[in-house]
């Protein structure tokens, strides 16, 4: 392991190992509380005064898709009047509906959806293929070959964006889905975090099945794999986040509008609608909400996700 | 590799080992062999080929003609370089000290039982699940000069109005104040997880030698969190050389390239001027800068923990 992992792997593998023994000690024990009634006072009013922070906060965080919501269901002239309320005063679905019928906003979705489904089911096949050869695995040249794409991990896609452009162009994917995941499959990320996972799977387990007569590849399907969804629920989550969220790829290699992506689509919609802010919240809003519904329903895995990914 | 264990199954006993080698070698390297084919075709020819187009003038159609070291030469005397290498420095030097040090008050903040901690933790992180194209079209939108709500609420605090697209600095302020709020979130959770990994014995201890909060904070909290604070200053630092997509929809670089960053300016040169070797050259240097950044954090990690 190299220079750059070492903080990761740390991150991966250590951090998450404490995460549920702080559930149980982090917390106060009643006992000792009812001991001391005048600490117990203190510790509810500092939950109080944390407790309303906290909405503070978050009110400040959340505004600005408030003020998307509130500003698509908002006609011109309210948008634009100095003294218009920081709440809605109309619902103007109009904003809404009009730029679905004038644009392919529905494509744009389809082409995300697509495009993200897809580099999520690919994402996963290679890397936990390729994890779990490098961590339990023995073949020629495995060590060069896992520093070579582990090396890649901190370089920008924009340092590589011209030659992948011309590279596209070669495979004459341009304009298509296919170019906006191919060349993105090559993210070491997902690589990484599949490693670590599957070394952290003890040996012992994998030789049981081996002694039993199971091969390399049989071992894989019926012990690792089974064991790995935590694994595939991070890089399904994070995959899918990234490529519906990504920008400057697809807007290098997508060209006619048809093709375009949901970011692509808003870049677009900005240019034609100027200042008309309302139908663009909206649109912006529909945007967004998908990604709002994936996390409400994964809110876990999202926030315990990297921790989480260490564990086993 | 297959040849030298065929040589050697004469050896009885060994056989079965070797042949079992075998097939976990073979096993292994088709496992591999997806990700080392997307790897050779769009990372490592990429990353040979943007080498090479750097020392060449080429404008994506045609051949690339070799021309020396001189698109270094220019990079070197090309005060738009220079200026969109400052800008980024600036915002990375406000926007990843602010990101950190926001994230660990959030997390500080929700490191102890209180009510709807889960609910706050959520909502802290939703940001960072939105795309930044729809978050610098919301946000061009609030800092409008004329109308936006940014300029309505400071004025009705009575305070003046910011010209945020008419200014450079506002412009950039502007910026900053959006990628930082779209990752505050991620600072904060990984910070989290960091601050459950301390023993719970550890605060109690100080707490039985009388240290104050913010002393137990400085002391014991702050130090255990180094390997935590140190992998965050990478990616930080890394993925704030990446911000792209907030500057092209929030500002599109302006006013007058003052919130053009490299990564914008190497854009506009390979994909608008067709300029491909000078924006490859532009590449490599922003490759180097950030893995120069990244070594010296490394060594600095490195010195402080053998310290």
């Amino acid at each position: 392991m190299s220079t750059l992992d070492a903080p990761r792997a740390q991150e991966a593998v250590t951090t998450p190992g404490g995460a549920r023994t702080r559930a149980a000690g982090g917390t106060p024990t009643p006992t000792r509380s009812k001991k001391a009634p005048s600490r117990q006072r203190d510790q509810r009013r500092s939950g109080a005064w944390r407790l309303t922070l906290g909405i503070v906060i978050a009110a400040v965080l959340i505004f600005p898709l408030y003020w998307m919501l509130v500003t698509a269901l908002s006609t011109p002239a309210q948008i634009y009047a100095s003294d218009a309320a920081l709440y809605p005063q109309a619902f103007r679905w109009e904003n809404f509906v009009a730029p679905l019928e004038e644009y392919p906003f529905l494509r744009w979705f389809g082409n995300s959806l697509v495009i993200a489904a897809g580099s999520v089911v690919l994402t996963i096949l290679i890397n936990l293929a390729a994890g779990y050869a490098f961590a339990k695995l023995d073949f020629p040249l495995k060590n060069v070959l896992f520093l070579a794409i582990i090396s890649t991990l901190m370089v920008p896609v924009q340092v590589v964006m011209i030659a992948q452009f011309q590279i596209a162009i070669g495979l004459d994917i341009v304009n298509t889905s296919a170019g906006v995941v191919l060349p993105r499959l090559a993210e070491a990320f997902g690589l990484f975090l599949s490693r670590q996972f599957f070394s952290s799977l003890p040996d012992e387990l994998l030789e049981a099945a081996r002694v039993d007569g199971a091969g390399a590849w049989r071992t894989f399907f019926s012990i690792a794999l089974p064991l790995s969804k935590p694994l595939i629920a991070v890089l399904v989550i994070f995959t899918f986040m990234w490529r519906w969220n990504e920008f400057v790829w697809p807007l290098i290699v997508l060209q006619d509008t048809s093709q375009y992506t949901l970011p692509i689509g808003l870049l677009y919609l900005q240019s034609q609608f100027g200042r008309d802010y309302g139908p663009l919240m909206a649109m912006s809003l529909l945007s967004v909400i998908p990604m709002l519904v994936v996390f409400g329903i994964f809110q876990r895995f999202f926030v315990e996700g990297m921790a989480r990914s260490g564990l086993k | 590799m297959l040849g030298s264990a065929t040589a050697l199954e004469g050896a009885p006993g060994a056989t079965k080992a070797r042949k079992r080698h075998r097939g976990e070698a073979l096993v292994g390297l088709t496992f591999v062999t997806p990700a080392v084919i997307v790897f050779s075709v769009f990372m490592f020819a990429p990353l040979v080929m943007t080498l090479y187009y750097s020392f060449t003038r080429y404008s994506g159609f045609g051949d690339a003609q070799p021309n020396g070291g001189a698109n270094y030469a220019q990079i070197a005397s090309d005060p738009l370089f220079w200026r969109s290498l400052g800008n980024t420095g600036i915002f990375a030097l406000a926007t990843v000290p602010l990101s950190l040090a926001g994230g660990l008050g959030l997390a500080l903040l929700l490191n102890r039982a209180m009510p709807a901690r889960a609910l706050l933790r959520a909502l802290f992180y939703v940001p960072v699940v939105v795309s930044a194209a729809a978050a610098g079209i919301v946000a061009r939108w609030i800092f409008n000069e004329n109308f936006g709500v940014a300029n309505r609420i400071l004025t009705d605090l009575g305070l003046p109005a910011v010209p945020w697209q008419t200014s450079g600095p506002a412009a950039m302020v502007s910026i900053i104040i959006m990628s930082i709020w779209s990752t505050l979130g991620f600072v904060m959770v990984v910070y989290l997880a960091g601050l459950q990994g301390i023993p719970s014995e550890v605060y109690e201890a100080s707490a039985l030698d009388g240290a104050s909060r913010w002393r137990t904070t400085r002391s014991i909290t702050w130090p255990i969190l180094a390997p935590t604070t140190f992998f965050l200053l990478v990616y930080l630092i890394i993925s704030t050389f990446q911000v792209f997509d907030l500057v092209i929809v929030m500002t599109g670089g302006g006013p007058a390239n003052a919130t053009t960053l490299l990564v914008n300016y190497a854009y506009t040169e390979g994909f608008e001027q067709q300029r491909k070797g000078y924006a490859a050259a532009l590449g490599v240097v922003l490759y180097v800068i950030v893995l120069v950044l990244t070594l010296v954090q490394w060594r600095a990690g490195k010195r402080r923990d053998l310290a």
